[in-house]
């Protein structure tokens, strides 16, 4: 533990680099601790972004050593190769500065999957009754857990070979929403989820699922709405 | 560009296409290590398919298999590893789609006829 810790850190924007700090060494340190120490002791200038600290708010993902992963609940012991840590922004988005990407076409993204609830019901109808143990309601509770935190989107080859791929969190929320016995946008969702900008463009690679920090499958999601378009298509409904 | 139901519908034709080629290649294969054992002559091959139906209709449904599935892969990867545009990629693979079907058609019509 009284070794210390080289952290390289990207500073700049798509054209910057890195910049090595040596941070002291703790037990149970996590990455995120490691940024906030050089941003309070060594370069107050440092731009990195988190919230909660706790792996809920998904606001402080980076890649580390060329992984995505959410910093506030990696541990370094877990990471670090010698004694250095690579700390970079997420990939495949646009970098504003430092370790702070622009995150606004990952959540464009779900806008255009329909990822919002349609439903039909007011404040003076009964609640909805749906059965725990229904095969819907439990494809749906498998993806609802979603963070935002861009981990799967970063990951994910697709993404970085086709701009306009909508990635696995989209696709994923689509799906919870395919599930969801309330939501009436089925056919609309459908068509916006198919084709190549959608489920039809994963190779089922599966670094979406492997490197998730809630351990959600957003491979399995996109299997399903590949499954749901098949049977649509076949309909005539899609 | 293509519009997305087309786009789904392309995407299930390859995998089902795929399925068909799963079959026929390991058929393919086993029927070449089997026929071969002991060495085989171009007459010898011709005068087993000449006019053998089923031969001349099981590479029938290889080559319209082939001639389905590759050029949607192909299209893929020109799109997302070379960067081609979509529209090039989709008339590249419809002129490799066409290729296949005539060269195989002809393949299996030489050696049925």
């Amino acid at each position: 533990m009284n070794e210390p810790l080289y952290a390289a850190i990207w500073r700049g924007k798509t054209n910057g680099s890195f910049s090595t700090y040596e941070v002291p060494r703790h037990e149970s340190q996590t990455v995120l601790d490691v940024v906030t120490y050089v941003q309070r002791h060594l370069d107050p200038t440092l731009a990195y972004r988190f919230a909660c600290r706790v792996g809920m708010c998904g606001s402080c993902a980076m890649s580390v050593n060329g992984t995505p992963r959410w910093t506030c609940r990696t541990h370094v012991a877990k990471v670090v190769r010698g004694n250095t840590v690579r700390i970079a922004p997420l990939a495949h988005l646009p970098i504003i500065r430092d370790l702070v990407t622009d995150m606004r076409e990952f959540f464009d993204k779900w806008t255009r999957a329909k990822g919002d609830f349609v439903g039909t019901r007011t404040r003076r109808d009964d609640f909805a009754r749906v059965a725990p143990n229904s095969p819907e309601r439990t494809a749906a509770d498998a993806g609802v857990e979603c963070i935002g935190c861009g981990v799967c989107y970063a990951a994910c080859d697709v993404v970085g070979w086709r701009a306009d791929f909508l990635g696995p969190a989209a696709l994923n929320r689509a799906w919870t929403l395919v599930n969801d016995a309330r939501d009436v946008g089925g056919r609309i969702r459908l068509r916006a989820v198919a084709g190549d900008a959608g489920c039809h463009a994963c190779h089922t690679q599966g670094s979406c699922t492997q490197w998730c920090p809630k351990q959600l499958a957003p491979t399995a999601a996109i299997a399903g709405l590949k499954r749901a378009t098949a049977k649509a298509a076949v309909r005539g409904e899609l | 560009m293509i519009n997305v139901v087309t786009q789904a519908k392309l995407w299930y034709w390859q995998r089902l296409s795929a399925m068909v080629l799963a079959l026929c290649v390991v058929s393919h294969l086993a029927m070449i290590v089997y026929a071969s054992r002991g060495g085989l002559t171009a007459a010898e091959i011709l005068a087993r398919t000449r006019g053998n139906a089923p031969f001349a209709a099981f590479y029938s449904v290889f080559v319209a298999a082939c001639a389905i599935h590759v050029p949607i892969g192909l299209k893929s990867i020109a799109v997302e590893w070379l960067r081609w545009r979509e529209r090039s990629a989709s008339i590249a693979a419809a002129i490799i789609a066409l290729a296949l079907l005539v060269m195989g058609f002809r393949a299996v019509y030489a050696i049925f006829v």
